[in-house]
């Protein structure tokens, strides 16, 4: 059996994008000492690619925004299915986390007054997403890297976990490998923070980075931790759609916060002809109002460009499956009409988008200062996950914290843009300060208690060396689930379809334990495949099931057989559980009465 | 989803060969040989399309490091006909396929399998930089800084930390002098730093004195290989030249110098 490094922490965090730094730096604050393992080197983590900003009440542009206003808009786009606590935390904390960055070196984009900056964003009522041009999630990562590499935590890049390690039901640590050598890592912490982000590929087109294997979800999964909602997978109606190999590629909402269009083949502006009611009153009727809204009228409602994430996408397929979309399958996003009413667009245009500018110009040989790109919707975000307590973060398995995009609960069933990085901030901070206090107050479990566990784990990785190339190749089978979860259990499902999609993924699951890969373990990027697609195969099979137990269409999940969100699924959430024999058993649990005050901050912002 | 289209020309036009060679450095810590790979290639591919490409059915071992495929991680940095570059920035139609494309990794960091090298050098040179030193607050308790005196070192933070700049520079990749000299990824880190109204702190001693500033030569070489435009040699090694002669070398300055904090 091969030997393995031993390193002791109080707290672990698993990820470095946003949420673990923040929860690493607020641990390490409380005096704890902190390990952080991440997939890739620090700073690349997929929080690098979040463009548009991190949507914080401020008030810095316009005044009559609020902490109020901020929790409506989110509970409204996330149709009520949000955790209402969370929802309220993060609007009210929000405001201080942003400013918390600046006073760590961040560099905002300024209003005339000196302030920082706030853009307008899908499903947001006024103009609240701080940021840096359309390099926000940079901007936050290097300040989070820069400030965290002064606080004394040891960093582990290019670490994978390949298994939690418990205790009973408490985690004490996790146990994995090191890509650069393949050396095994044997990590025992008293409290364990993950924050691994999404599942993104487990989708053809997807805006994700390649960590993104719901590598988080599987292993609190298999730690038995519940998950919550997990049917809700956002697709952004804007992702690059030509050419070809970059089909995916995240186009930001911020195109539109500035005054971008979405026009079908016949140049019309096809999302006024679609105003969901809830959305009626403030939303502009006429192209006129809209730019006035964009320029920052007052008085003026937000283009319909500017609904959420959900609805936008889902008029987009429309358009194109009725034959109205772009030569390459999509539809027409134009910001470069505003020449018609700023004499400086092509200047406004790059100082505002410069990395939209320089990605077409450089990918697709196009200029979105004189051209419209053709756009289309890409697998983004993961609104359900793990199962968290609202003001801790902690699952349902002691010592085991989760923030980010792989815990469940702040965005219900669509998340508003912008409010992923701020969400990063409020919860990482809450979750590594939660995760020191029960650090702190417990315990660690010495390795005598784990060792079965490591020696099945490193069973398990060494497998696939022993087929070699005669086995399954695990690029090929993560296509093949990538192929599925597209076309089957996409934007939108079916029963049949979904049926089809676990079958399907049973099939995958039985090749997967017949994968080989040639080589050693040194940066193996064939076994690291092998070792992603058991988490991939996890997440992508409770994400079908929980699709066909909700008969309704609500949010990011939207069934052709059932469309219409229904009143009997009001205020239902879909949790899972992991029975005695791994299977999932289901719970429906209705979300808790709302206090009055919160209640009211709804009826006041209708 | 939008349906799978199939184009035949490139934008210029030009029609593009079906297959490819690629012609890939492989081996470990030093040892290799280049490996040629034929694979067939469509219009719109990148390097990086080609190398995942070549993992999924030719080699699957073959260890590259990449995150974003968008040009905003830094993860994919390689030399590619000789050119520091982004794989995934580098679009096949920008290079000539009749003649094998070869890929390598970059020669300045130690070699560590195929396309990857140990950058973590880098990351040893970034922890021991004076970190950002808040000012105080205005009465208001907000921190207000004007657009026009953040553009600058906004600049320097669009930099993704792909290391192609550490890795072209002839300091580092010639003369080896990485103890001595942090390079221009670390001048444009401590530029925006010392050009950010909110930062009290001085390195100016630091880099005349552990830094070294000095070394570089202003050959610019930097500045052509950075995939995002940052103006490296002009708008940030210059000007701190500038700041360290006036503080050290020029007596006037010393002397008006001796009355300001910095």
């Amino acid at each position: 059996m091969p030997g393995y490094t031993t390193h002791e922490y109080d707290v672990l965090v698993v990820g470095a994008g946003g949420a673990g730094l923040r929860a690493a730096i607020e641990a390490s604050a409380a005096g704890a000492k902190v390990g952080v393992v991440t997939k890739s080197l620090l700073g690349k983590a997929h929080t690098v690619m979040a463009e548009g900003g991190m949507a914080a009440s401020l008030g810095n542009v316009d005044d009559r925004d609020n902490w109020r206003v901020h929790f409506a808009d989110t509970e409204r786009g996330g149709y009520y299915l949000n955790n209402w606590r969370m929802a309220e935390l993060h609007a009210k904390e929000a405001p201080a986390r942003v400013r918390e960055l600046e006073q760590w070196g961040a560099i905002f984009d300024r209003t005339k007054a000196g302030l920082i900056m706030q853009r307008n964003f899908g499903g947001h009522r006024y103009p609240r997403l701080a940021h840096v041009g359309d390099r926000t999630g940079l901007e936050m990562i290097r300040t989070l890297q820069d400030h965290g590499i002064h606080q004394g935590i040891d960093f582990h890049m290019e670490t994978t976990l390949l298994t939690l390690l418990m205790d009973g039901n408490r985690c004490v640590g996790g146990f994995g490998y090191e890509r650069e050598r393949g050396r095994y890592m044997l990590f025992l912490a008293k409290a364990v923070v993950l924050a691994t982000g999404g599942i993104g590929r487990a989708y053809l087109v997807t805006t994700n980075s390649w960590e993104y294997t719901g590598d988080g979800q599987a292993l609190a999964w298999r730690a038995g931790a519940a998950m919550r909602d997990v049917e809700f997978v956002q697709f952004h109606p804007t992702g690059m759609v030509w050419p070809p190999s970059v089909r995916g590629i995240l186009v930001t909402e911020g195109v539109r916060g500035e005054g971008g269009v979405l026009r079908n083949s016949e140049g019309k502006r096809f999302l006024f002809d679609d105003i969901p009611a809830n959305y009626r009153s403030s939303t502009a009727d006429n192209p006129e109002e809209g730019w006035r809204y964009v320029i920052g009228d007052k008085n003026s409602r937000r283009p319909p460009e500017l609904l959420t994430r959900d609805h936008v996408a889902r008029c987009i397929r429309r358009e194109v499956l009725a034959g109205r979309g772009s030569p390459h399958g999509g539809v027409f996003l134009d910001i470069s009409w505003i020449k018609e009413k700023l004499p400086n667009s092509v200047e406004h245009i790059k100082r505002k988008l410069p990395s939209m500018y320089h990605q077409f110009k450089q990918l697709a040989d196009l200029d979105i200062t004189q051209q419209p790109m053709e756009v289309g919707p890409t697998t983004h975000y993961f609104m359900g996950g793990i199962q968290v307590d609202g003001d801790t973060q902690m699952t349902s398995v002691d010592g085991l914290y989760a923030a980010g995009e792989c815990a469940a609960g702040l965005h219900g069933a669509n998340r508003l843009g912008g409010n992923s990085l701020s969400d990063l901030l409020v919860f990482g901070k809450r979750a590594g300060e939660h995760a020191a206090a029960f650090a702190k107050d417990h315990a660690g479990s010495g390795e005598a208690a784990v060792k079965d566990q490591i020696d099945a784990a490193i069973a398990g990785a060494e497998a696939p060396f022993e087929r070699g190339v005669t086995g399954e190749n695990p690029y090929a089978l993560q296509q093949e689930l990538k192929e599925t979860m597209q076309k089957w259990v996409g934007i939108v499902r079916t029963a049949v379809e979904m049926e089809q999609a676990l079958d399907k993924i049973a099939e995958l699951r039985q090749r997967a334990e017949n994968v080989g890969v040639p080589g050693n373990k040194e940066y193996n990027n064939g076994w690291h495949t092998a070792l992603d697609l058991s988490n991939l195969l996890t997440v992508a099979e409770l994400v079908t099931r929980a699709g066909l137990e909700r008969t309704e269409s609500r949010g990011g999940h939207f069934r052709e057989d059932y469309p219409s969100k229904e009143k009997a699924w009001d205020g239902i959430n879909l949790e899972f559980r992991r029975g005695p024999g791994g299977e999932p058993q289901l719970r429906k649990l209705t979300v808790p009465p709302m206090p009055e005050d919160l209640q009211k901050a709804i009826e006041e912002n209708k | 989803m939008p349906p799978q289209t199939n184009g035949n020309a490139n934008s210029t036009g030009v029609a593009e060969p079906k297959t490819a060679t690629f012609r890939i450095w492989r081996g470990h810590d030093n040892q290799g040989e280049y490996v040629n790979f034929t694979t067939e290639v469509e219009e719109g591919m990148v390097v990086l399309d080609v190398v995942h490409h070549i993992q999924a059915t030719q080699a699957p071992d073959l260890a590259v490091r990449w995150n974003c495929k968008a040009g905003k991680c830094g993860s994919c940095s390689a030399e590619i006909n000789g050119h520091l570059k982004l794989m995934c920035m580098t679009r096949l139609n920008s290079l000539d396929l009749t003649q094998p494309v070869t890929i390598e990794p970059m020669r300045t960091f130690p070699h560590v399998k195929d396309l990857v090298t140990d950058v973590s050098w880098n990351y040893r040179v970034k922890e021991q930089i004076q970190p950002f030193q808040l000012k105080p607050p205005e009465k208001d308790g907000t921190w207000r800084e004007m657009q026009r005196d953040v553009d600058r070192p906004q600049e320097f933070r669009k930099c993704i930390e792909c290391f192609l700049c550490q890795d072209v520079c002839h300091v580092l990749r010639e003369h080896k002098l990485f103890p001595e000299y942090i390079g221009p990824r670390f001048l444009i880190h401590v530029a925006q730093l010392e050009f950010n109204p909110l930062d009290e702190g001085d390195r100016l001693k630091e880099l005349k004195d552990d830094y070294n500033i000095g070394y570089c030569n202003i050959n610019k070489c930097c500045t052509k290989v950075c995939p995002e435009g940052i103006q490296i040699t002009d708008n940030a090694i210059i000007p701190l030249k500038e700041r360290v002669v006036s503080r050290f070398y020029d007596p006037l300055a010393k002397f008006k110098n001796s009355f300001k904090k910095k």
